[in-house]
């Protein structure tokens, strides 16, 4: 095994020499992309060690489903952190702040609150009652074969949408950040994330995951430390800088639009610190809310880091600190992002890529002294292979949790009726790993492109209408029973999977398409209104639903001065292309200093929209050709039926409502039965598997 | 799966285990209540109490910003009370049980 191990070494290191002669353009400049091709190949070394050293000890399926149970809860709370804080949220959340300010910050709260519902009601009872899956606990009292069977089928297709959105956002964040192609970027990953899997199993994945989340916590602690700092570590100073910023106003004013023009500086930066930039729908918040808060305690990756501690005592303190450091680590996102806004500027941002993601890299680009120092472009690429080591990992983690569902449950559970060999079981689980990696790298090149951003929600929002009812169900109410199981199982994952290809998430062409003629054509004049009084709503239910005669709320609205017509694109363009020859024959006739560097700005300003001009009309016709003559969805719809960008909402109480009546309207001896069992060993911990000796 | 040799419909009945189970009940959906609660009071205040979010109360620092941060600080206390009262407490009462049903007291 240890020859094929270097083997693989040998061609991941071939593949990120053959990624470095690809290599096109990035945010890092191509003289230091040596540096950050060095910061990758360390920070692979290390992993590729750990994964090394794994190996000697994983051999039974114990070792390799949960890491031999040896995994202490502080090793495991950073292992959770390490799963959690994947690219999205790392990379994400702080994005969303620098260009939206507060929504972004009270956007991450979901994702710690979280935690309390699998701190009080799912990791220790799991880790008592458990062996390896999910599909063991509800096996626990429900019929196996077919428990088992819906468990897995869920866990596979939760882990595939999060893998595919993992893998998609990863290969796109690799190619802004360095230049190598996207499809050498995911064969990379999904390679390296192999290697940790197939050979290490738990015990490499955990350790890459501790290891990630340390360097990840170190680089943001050294960053905010580097923002702060300047403010003697006053709240109200640093912030005080950052509504006094002008990036900021610009961007705020951007944001509201016709809105701001009656606002002054003061008050359009201050608004950067209030509420309703992005989120603006409070329903749709609420639904994305719930989704996280149960979700969570249903992310198949994340139930099954509760089976490698070896007590339940273990299995709490590991979420303690998970929650410490997830927690924590938000909190420093407000830094994060607030100082890139203040410092990069959110324009700046939103260049290199619109989402936000590169707020975190190319602040720390800036404090280490810019873009063209050495310093700056080293803080740089540790970022970026910080950020390169999180998907890897995190995609590890979620590979193993499908591998697990497929060999475990489907194989051994369901196929071999739980008579396989230890031997045969190592194997398929081995086998099952390479069958998902390939699956994710096969779906992740063929998803290039695609708007993957609604296979996060979904991942949750399935997690939380499917498996927390099932589990919860499980475990927490006497007459739950298989029935009641498979039918909330299977119509809340559905539900959830519907309404979001229903949802405002999918690409509606018609829109589209007028977004594009817009830029293109421009925008006819809009005359003068008289204000108008609030709207009510119709009802309730055309919140949630595109339905006949619906009529949405709207505020009391201001009359409004006549707005003139707005220039397409190519006006635009001949007008700032006109302009540029007699600015620039004027500029040797300045002699005055002051104003021949006004001059010169001018010119630069003029250049730069120029350019931007340009990148907003090659968009708008690329989006023209792909969509000629589309007028629907893929299911068919001109916009959205659906309204809620989360289906949670509906998809949540339907999961328990069905468990709930499947349970009722029939009956099951042994779900009975086992109760008694079930309750008292997940309360006391009596037979619960116990770590391996090693 | 079960184990022939212990009797759990006699350890779910002993009045041991139903103190610890009442016990755990209440506290554990107390702190899920309250945790859920004052979670969902964050949206609920950023979309329809935008007025009082936007009262300055530290400098540039807001009612909003100090609300979002009192969120951790909750999520952190709630995680605390419970591992504090979980170690202190349900622990003992769990270990008391088992080693009943190991010396064989309870069968």
């Amino acid at each position: 095994m240890s020859s094929m191990l270097k083997k693989l070494t040998l061609s991941v290191a071939a593949l990120s020499i053959s990624g470095a002669a690809f290599a096109g353009n990035g945010a890092v400049a191509d003289e230091f992309k040596w540096m950050t091709f060095t910061v990758f190949g360390v920070i692979i070394a290390i992993t590729m060690a750990i994964t090394f050293w794994a190996a000697r000890t994983t051999h039974t399926t114990s070792e390799f489903y949960a890491a031999g149970r040896s995994v202490s809860g502080i090793q495991n709370g950073w292992a959770i952190a390490g799963d959690y804080l994947s690219a999205a949220s790392f990379l994400g959340i702080a994005g969303l702040i620098s260009l939206y300010g507060y929504d972004g910050f009270m956007y991450s709260v979901g994702w710690l609150v979280a935690y309390i519902t699998v701190l009080l009601v799912i990791a220790e009872p799991c880790r008592n009652i458990g062996k390896y899956t999910m599909g063991d606990i509800l096996a626990f009292r429900n019929d196996p074969k077919k428990t088992k069977t819906v468990a897995a089928l869920s866990t596979i297709t939760v882990s595939t949408f999060y893998l595919t959105a993992q893998m998609v956002g990863g290969g796109v964040l690799i190619k802004t950040l360095i230049g190598i192609d996207y499809e050498i970027s995911v064969i990379g990953v999904g390679i390296l994330m192999l290697a940790y899997v197939v050979f290490g199993g738990m015990k490499a994945t955990t350790w890459v995951q501790i290891t990630k989340a340390v360097l990840l916590v170190t680089a943001s602690l050294i960053l905010v430390f580097m923002v702060w700092a300047p403010y003697g570590f006053s709240l109200p100073g640093y912030l005080g800088s950052v509504v006094a910023d002008p990036d900021v106003q610009k961007q705020v004013a951007k944001l509201l639009g016709d809105k701001a023009a009656t606002m002054t500086p003061e008050e359009l930066g201050q608004r950067f610190l209030e509420p309703g930039l992005f989120l603006k729908n409070p329903i749709d918040q609420i639904s994305l809310g719930l989704a996280l808060v149960l979700g969570t305690a249903g992310m198949p990756h994340i139930l099954m880091r509760f089976f490698t501690v070896p007590t339940a005592q273990a299995a709490r303190t590991s979420v303690i600190w998970a929650m410490g450091i997830i927690g924590g680590f938000y909190v420093l996102t407000l830094f994060l992002g607030t100082g890139a806004a203040m410092l990069v500027g959110p324009d700046k941002i939103a260049a290199v890529d619109a989402g936000g993601n590169m707020a975190g890299p190319l602040l720390a680009q800036y404090l280490g002294g810019g873009e063209n120092s050495l310093m700056g472009n080293f803080m740089l690429a540790f970022v970026a292979a910080v950020a390169f080591a999180t998907i890897v990992a995190v995609v590890a983690g979620l590979v193993l949790a499908a591998a697990s569902a497929m060999a475990h449950d489907i194989y051994v559970g369901v196929i071999r009726g739980d008579h396989a060999t230890p031997k045969e079981q190592v194997v398929a689980a081995r086998v099952a790993s390479v069958i998902v990696g390939i699956i994710a790298i096969t779906v992740g090149i063929l998803a290039k492109g695609q708007n993957v951003a609604h296979l996060v929600a979904l991942a949750f929002a399935v997690a939380a209408s499917s498996n927390l009812p099932a589990v919860f169900l499980t475990l927490y109410w006497k007459k739950c029973n298989t029935t009641g199981i498979i039918l909330g199982m299977i119509v809340g994952s559905l539900t959830a999977i519907g309404l979001v290809m229903i949802s405002p998430n999918m690409t509606y062409p018609k829109a589209v398409i007028a977004g594009a003629n817009k830029v293109l054509n421009g925008e006819p004049a809009v005359p003068a209104k008289e204000a108008a009084p609030a709207v009510e709503r119709s009802s309730f239910m055309c919140e949630l639903f595109a339905l006949d005669g619906c009529v949405l709320a709207k505020p009391a609205q201001p009359a409004s001065a006549e707005k003139p017509a707005k220039l397409g694109a190519a006006e635009k363009l001949a007008g700032l292309t006109a302009k540029l020859p007699t600015l620039e024959a004027a500029l040797p006739t300045i002699t005055d200093a002051v104003a021949k560097t006004a001059a010169e700005a001018d010119i630069t300003k003029v250049k730069k929209d120029i350019a931007a001009v340009e990148k907003a009309k090659a968009k708008a016709e690329a989006d023209l050709k792909k969509f000629e003559g589309q007028t629907t969805s893929i299911m068919g719809l001109e916009k959205p039926f659906f309204l809620l960008k989360n289906p949670g909402l509906i998809s949540i109480p339907l999961g328990f409502l069905l468990v709930i009546l499947g349970s009722l309207f029939t009956r099951d001896k042994r779900a009975e039965e086992m109760w008694d069992e079930l309750y008292v060993r997940q309360n006391t911990g009596i037979n619960a598997e116990a770590a391996s000796a090693h | 799966m079960s184990n022939p040799n212990i009797n759990w419909e006699a350890i779910d009945t002993n009045p041991k285990f139903q103190a610890l189970h009442r016990k755990k009940t209440v506290f554990l959906w107390g702190l899920m209540v309250i945790s859920t609660v004052y979670y969902f009071l964050l949206p609920i205040g950023a979309a329809y109490y935008q007025d009082l979010f936007k009262i300055k109360v530290w400098g540039v620092v807001n009612v909003g910003i100090l609300f979002a941060l009192s969120e951790f600080i909750v999520a952190w206390t709630i995680a605390w009370v419970y591992s504090r009262k979980a170690n202190k407490e349900f622990d003992a009462m769990a270990q008391d049980i088992i080693n009943d049903v190991n010396n064989g007291r309870m069968k």
